[in-house]
């Protein structure tokens, strides 16, 4: 055996074993992540704070949870090579049917989560019909479902209404030991998209939609069916964000879902986590990487008091920087 | 597997398709037994791809039957051909450059229990394909298919059809991208698939290849069946003249006389780059030079250097006496250089804007200063160029996309005239366009030389580049093999394009379009 081949044989098998440990190469991700945190670890010590202090996880984590399970669901879509813009107002219009079903009552609580749940799905399918029957771009079918939910908002509501009994609670503030429900929660949307993406039929035939609709069809996939079927868990995934905040709100709030950004943010994050926009590869863990970065660097902009406006100027030089940094690793691949 | 008695494994018969009402297929047949490597060859436009396309259901044919062991089968779907066991394999991959080699073979019938894709399984059965390929050492289920080379990835192909059972395989094309040492491992693959009783259709327009490899061979021409012959009694000159049939009497314009000559407009010296190296040439005013070479001889590669799109390296180049660095399409264009591409579609128009808009393109891309420095007017050219080609259009407000092919490059030809240029050159200036409109683009060629400008014309059509041109350039391999003088026959032309003795087989060098 000569050295070279023995050397690129243990190589491959690095690359094997990274490739079954994160599920796909999620690994650049998760170095910037470390780095992320040693920067922010030693600025936070310089400050005189502890990151690494259990609240400060605790508190990266619970601010990680909305953002993380619509980033989850949107890894779907854009894994398909389609992706969804309705999810921030959906998110709102779940905290309303959530806050305005339960209506205070804790024995409605089972019927309000059914509610935004089936919301979810249905807004979720609606968008998937829109995008593989009629023929409509991505981008402008879910605009426009976005702009229709919005426009019912504002229409019916204005400021919270409705109201989340207390003991739906448990979601937002609930915790087991030291562990918050909802990072439970996170962890599981994560595990649940990681393991369709991976294992399931439904997550290989969307790898084949995103990476070349033709090539999947003529293999037999039925593709509008697979990609509805994702833009459906995408919905999904906002509704149980939507679910999330109701909990933590106590109330429905028609504006939560704009203000928090979750449309383009989830998509920042997605594409932070490597997964290309135009579909076909990457996957959740690199999404979920992406969102903890950003929770990361939200947290340092605080410890050092950065004003708000500056905050996005810095985050949006990450984002591009990140996605140009992909751009020249796959061209020196190619 | 069936002997010479009984129904062939695979027979098409009387199969006739038509495109928006243009006969592409003629009633052909084609049958092909088990064990049998049956190649079909015929120039461009024979309908070769079509006639495999039909096959696959891909295309629905209009006429005719296709039988599989005498049984009649109709596919809507290429699925439903692979199920029946008819796999092609098209010179575009349909392979997933993102995911496994073991995630491509089994695309959308991955082996599962319940929801759940058996991932070991699947490598498994992948391996078991890939040892029968005996590719097991290079190719392994979990590699991604982006990373492995076309050779390999063929082989992926190869792999992904016999796990449908394939019972007839069609190789459309399949060394079209493979060197010379990929292409005999294929052979012996091919061969192999032989002997375990497929009926293997193979598509080829290197004639070596079907010698090498075949028991009968099909020609096509124009959508007809020119006849079925079997290859050990038949001569390569023969199959050459079933092939070409008429095309040897078409008419080219008079060449140029000695007065039509001027100065040399275009030279290149000692120019290197990329596959290129020590390229002279040059091209005078009035002249039309025919570039001629194998695929991947360096044929589209020099014009593209010459363009500035990938620019030489090393070496000069000199426009009208006047050395010039062009590094750039836009310096090409600056020092009056035209390059009419061959890939039309992707490169020479904007198929989904008018006739105007494509003609205006060059001329806008220019600033008013560069324009005004180069002479060229405001004025609006476009129609009077487009009356000067003899451009068929409803109107200039046309879409570029619904004129035929030979009306499109009439419309590169408005982009470039419309910027004066004083080297034209052409790559496959005829591809894709019927016989009728052919001559009418030849004649043009002629015409502008006539007007003094440099024609440089690359072509894989031999008699197209014999009737037009006035100096033959052969390149071999990236360098310039040797110049022939105007009317050079087609024998001479392949001996130095192949750098072989005179009795070689004429190996015709013409990439497949559709």
């Amino acid at each position: 055996m000569s050295a070279p081949a023995q050397t690129g044989s243990r190589a491959g098998t690095l690359r094997r074993l990274r490739r079954s440990l994160v599920g796909s190469s999620a690994g650049p991700i998760f170095a910037a992540l470390a780095l992320v945190v040693i920067v922010s670890a030693l600025i936070s010590a310089g400050q005189g704070e502890n990151f690494f202090s259990g609240s400060n996880l605790r508190d990266m984590l619970v601010r990680s949870v909305a953002l993380g399970i619509v980033a989850a669901g949107q890894t779907l879509v854009i894994v398909g090579g389609s992706l969804d813009l309705s999810v921030a107002y959906l998110i709102s219009v779940s905290t309303i049917v959530a806050a305005t079903v339960m209506g205070g009552q804790a024995g409605a609580i089972p019927l309000g989560v059914g509610a935004v749940l089936a919301v979810g799905a249905g807004v979720g399918l609606i968008n998937g019909l829109i995008i593989t029957k009629l023929r409509v771009n991505a981008f402008i079918a879910t605009l426009g479902t976005a702009l229709i939910m919005r426009g019912a908002l504002d229409a019916n509501f204005e400021g919270a209404s409705g109201e989340v009994p207390r003991e739906f609670g448990f979601l937002g503030y609930g915790s087991v030991g030291p562990v918050p429900i909802s990072v439970i929660v996170l962890l599981a949307v994560v595990a649940v998209v990681w393991f369709l993406l991976r294992s399931t039929r439904f997550g290989h035939r969307l790898y084949a939609v995103g990476g070349d609709e033709e090539t999947a069809r003529l293999s037999g996939v039925r593709t509008h069916r697979t990609l509805i079927g994702a833009h459906v868990l995408c919905g999904l995934g906002a509704a149980i964000t939507g679910l999330f905040i109701a909990s933590r709100l106590r109330a429905g709030d028609p504006l939560v879902g704009p203000n928090g950004g979750y449309d383009l943010e989830s998509i920042a994050a997605v594409v932070v986590g490597g997964t290309a926009l135009a579909g076909g590869s990457g996957g959740v863990i690199g999404t979920f990487g992406g969102v903890l970065i950003l929770a990361v660097l939200d947290n340092l902009f605080n410890t050092l008091e950065v004003n708000a406006f500056l905050k996005d100027v810095l985050r949006g030089v990450i984002i591009i920087a990140a996605v140009a940094l992909y751009a020249l690793r796959r061209r020196g691949k190619a | 597997m069936s002997e010479d008695q009984g129904p062939p494994l695979l027979a098409m018969r009387g199969i006739e398709k038509s495109f928006v009402g243009v006969r592409v297929l003629h009633g052909v047949d084609l049958e092909c037994r088990a064990g049998e490597v049956h190649a079909v060859v015929g120039e461009n436009g024979a309908g070769k791809s079509t006639l495999m396309k039909v096959l696959a259901g891909a295309h629905a044919p209009d006429a005719g039957e296709i039988l599989l062991d005498g049984e009649p089968v109709s596919f809507r779907h290429a699925r439903e051909a692979q199920e029946k066991g008819v796999s092609i394999i098209y010179q575009e991959f349909n392979l997933l450059p993102e995911r496994t080699v073991a995630q491509n073979v089994f695309l959308g019938r991955e082996p599962h229990r319940g929801p759940l894709v058996d991932r070991r399984r699947m490598d498994q059965e992948t391996a078991e394909l890939l040892r029968t390929l005996e590719v097991d050492d290079a190719i392994r289920p979990g590699t991604l298919v982006g990373d492995l080379p076309v050779a390999q990835q063929q082989a992926v192909e190869i792999a992904k059809a016999l796990s449908f059972d394939a019972r007839v395989l069609v190789l459309d094309e399949p060394t079209a991208a493979l060197s010379a040492a990929e292409a005999e491992v294929l052979f012996g693959r091919v061969r192999a698939l032989r002997e375990r009783g497929l009926a293997i259709v193979y598509i080829s327009h290197r004639l070596k290849e079907v010698f090498e490899l075949s028991e009968r061979v099909t020609v096509l021409k124009d959508g007809h069946k020119v006849g079925t012959v079997a290859t050990a009694e038949v001569g390569t000159r023969e199959l050459v003249r079933m092939m070409v049939g008429r095309d040897l009497d078409h008419y080219y314009p008079p060449r140029a006389v000695p007065e039509d000559f001027g100065e040399a407009r275009l030279r290149v010296r000692d120019a290197s780059g990329g596959m290129l190296r020590d390229i002279d040439l040059e091209v005078r005013s009035g002249e039309v030079v025919g570039l001629a070479g194998l695929q991947g001889s360096g044929r589209t590669e020099l014009a593209r250097a010459i363009f500035g799109v990938e620019p030489f390296e090393a070496g000069e180049v000199e426009v009208d006496g006047e050395s010039v660095r062009i590094r750039s399409p836009r310096e090409a264009i600056r020092h009056r250089i035209g390059f009419a591409t061959e890939d039309r579609k992707a490169e020479g128009i904007i198929p989904i804007r008018s006739v105007r808009e494509n003609g205006w393109l060059g001329l806008r891309a220019l600033g008013g200063r560069l324009r005004r420095a180069l002479g060229l007017g405001t004025g609006d050219k476009v129609e009077e160029l487009s009356r000067a080609v003899e451009l068929r259009a409803r109107s200039l407000e046309q879409e570029v996309r619904y004129l035929s092919g030979g009306n499109q490059q009439k419309v590169v030809l408005t982009k470039w005239l419309a910027l004066e240029p004083r080297v034209l050159i052409f790559d496959e200036p005829t591809r894709g366009i019927d016989v009728g409109a052919k001559a009418g683009i030849h004649d043009l060629i002629r015409r502008l030389a006539r007007e003094g400008l440099a024609v440089l014309m690359i072509s894989s059509e031999l008699p197209e580049v014999i009737g037009m041109s006035d100096r033959i350039v052969v390149l071999r391999g990236g360098e310039i093999a040797g110049e022939l003088p105007a009317g050079a026959s087609e024998a001479e032309i392949m001996l130095l394009a192949t750098g072989e003795g005179g009795a070689g087989q004429p190996e015709l060098a013409r990439q497949e379009g559709s």
